[in-house]
């Protein structure tokens, strides 16, 4: 019943040239298995869901009560805060990493290569205790020539808390894994464009910043996007450094008081998984913009091949 | 001025231990049309991929308005020019691609505006009025807002053709500018070329379009194996090749 009034809306849109057709009209095909099998998986999940609901483990009433925690929310912000600042920071570097990569300078590339290879082949877990070390193995950063007097002279425990050093760690691990993703964006930009803007007179820079990136944007952003949220969770991971107020480590904190894990575990989930959304929402829209041009031209040519087909 | 616009001299270029360009002597007067033709890997395409220094050459000179290409010569010594100076030499001459190659992110109109903002520092409102008059010439208005993937080849190729004229180049290099195109489409680029012939512009076109060669060049080089095999006016060589190879080639393509 539906098809047959699709059929003769549409063939009402296209005015005087239409070919009016009967619309088939079948029983539709029925399919018993997949109803049954989500029949059942329905049911099992309902029965999860009443049964967590009542089991005095979860303890919803604490759930509630630590959610809005002024400590929780601090941590949140402390987490959210670590996920901006090593990201940023990572893509700068990973840009340039890739960039290395692709370099004609053999010295360049194969740093590159070295700085992937051990990012990208230890811990970052690992890395992070090693961070938090940093203070152990160069007790002072200095500034200056080599056999002289230096010009400024840092203490390492000083110049760098924990919170710092959680974003270096965070950081350039994850620039290795950007570096990756730029990498092949910056490959997958056809080489006629760098080409053609060669030959236009381009410098290197100029093609790479107004043709090459925002060409290889596409396929750069969403891996990206993943990244973030990833790197969202990983950030639970600092407490190696030890950085102890960040989103986990202080409901895993407030919890040791209270001898009451779950529910803070609970809290936990929920705030991780609430940013979590707001990125992929955001990812969303920001994959949409930059995929403009391809899919603007796409809508506007099936437009164009559709209305020169009635002629 | 009786400089030539550009003149190569015996021009040797190796890939490897493979020769490309096997000792390639030719000048190219101003406001002449040199056609290239001969067999895909003759090394046409090379010859012209040097000339704006897009290839480096292993020996020889090449001269764009008696500017040496690639290089600086000072007494006997050569030294490579700094990308910035040979960047400022590709500005003087377009070429467009037997591909196209547009910038896939941007409308035609940005297409053709973008080297004269970032290379020439014009001025937004000139660069997009000029480039309004080339898009016109090209008979393209209408399609200033879209998006090269919304073009057909032949429209394609014409707004390549604008966007290398926006830098208002001395010397206009095409490497098989129709070897991509639908038959049908043909005909549309090479009327906008043409115009350009007919307009004073010097060029050099490599071409399969051997009527055209014919009828719009005003000197034609036949290449086969990296050299030049015959030269002369167009007439001439492709009404009564004297060499061999050229008159193989020209029976199978004619």
């Amino acid at each position: 019943m539906a098809r047959k009034r699709f059929s003769q809306q549409k063939a009402s849109e296209q005015g005087p040239s239409v070919v009016v057709f009967a619309a088939i009209k079948a029983k539709k095909l029925r399919h018993p298995v997949r109803s049954i099998i989500a029949t059942a998986l329905i049911l099992i999940g309902l029965v999860v869901a009443v049964d967590a609901a009542f089991r005095p483990a979860y303890d919803w009433p604490a759930v509630a009560k630590y959610l809005f925690d002024h400590r929780v929310l601090e941590a949140l912000v402390n987490t959210v805060q670590l996920t901006i600042f090593s990201m940023l920071i990572a893509i700068v570097l990973g840009a340039l990493l890739a960039v290395m990569r692709l370099s004609e300078n053999g010295v360049l590339r194969n740093l590159a290569w070295l700085y992937l290879w051990i990012f990208r082949g230890t811990p970052v877990y690992v890395q992070l205790v090693f961070w938090g070390l940093l203070a152990v193995i160069y007790q002072n950063i200095s500034v200056g020539l080599p056999f002289a007097e230096p010009i400024f002279s840092w203490q390492t425990k000083a110049a760098l808390n924990a919170f710092v050093l959680a974003i270096i760690g965070l950081a350039l691990n994850e620039a290795a894994y950007m570096a990756e993703i730029v990498r092949a964006g910056l490959l997958s930009v056809d080489r006629g464009q760098e080409e053609a803007a060669t030959a236009l007179g381009m410098s290197w820079w100029q093609t790479i910043r107004t043709i090459i990136l925002p060409q290889a944007m596409k396929v750069i952003i969403p891996p990206t996007g993943n990244e973030i949220i990833s790197m969202l969770k990983t950030t639970s991971l600092v407490t190696a450094v030890p950085y102890s107020f960040d989103l986990y480590a202080r409901t895993h904190d407030i919890a040791a008081e209270t001898f009451n894990p779950i529910p803070l575990l609970i809290v936990a989930s929920f705030w991780y998984l609430a940013v979590t959304t707001l990125l992929m929402i955001a990812q969303h829209f920001i994959e949409k913009r930059f995929g403009r041009f391809e899919s603007y031209a796409k809508a506007k040519n099936s437009r164009y091949k559709r209305s020169r087909g009635v002629n | 001025m009786s400089e030539p616009m550009v003149k190569i001299d015996s021009v040797y270029k190796k890939f490897g231990s493979n020769l490309v360009l096997n000792g390639i002597s030719v000048e190219v007067k101003r406001g002449e049309v040199l056609c290239i033709i001969g067999p895909s890997g003759s090394g046409k395409s090379t010859l012209l991929r040097c000339i704006n220094h897009l290839e480096t050459i292993s020996a020889g000179r090449i001269f764009v308005d008696a500017n040496l290409i690639g290089y600086r010569q000072s007494g006997e010594s050569l030294y490579e020019l700094h990308p910035r100076d040979a960047a400022k030499q590709r500005r003087e001459i377009g070429m467009v691609f037997q591909n196209f190659n547009l910038f896939a992110h941007l409308t035609v109109l940005e297409n053709v505006i973008q080297a004269p903002l970032t290379v020439g520092k014009v001025a937004r409102a000139l660069a997009i009025e000029e480039a309004k008059e080339l898009i016109a010439r090209v008979g393209l208005t209408a399609k200033l807002d879209s998006y090269p993937a919304e073009l057909s080849g032949g429209q394609q190729q014409r707004v390549a053709i604008a966007r290398a004229l926006a830098m208002k180049p001395k010397l206009m290099l095409f490497d098989e500018p129709t070897s991509a195109l639908d038959p049908e489409l043909v005909g549309e680029v090479l009327d906008v070329i043409r115009d350009l012939a007919d307009s004073g512009m010097t060029m050099i076109v490599v071409t399969h379009e051997i009527g055209f060669a014919r009828e719009v060049g005003d000197s034609l080089i036949f290449m086969d194996a990296g050299e030049i095999v015959e030269a002369g006016s167009p007439r001439d060589v492709l009404l009564s090749p004297q060499q061999a190879r050229t008159q193989e080639f020209l029976s199978k393509v004619l």
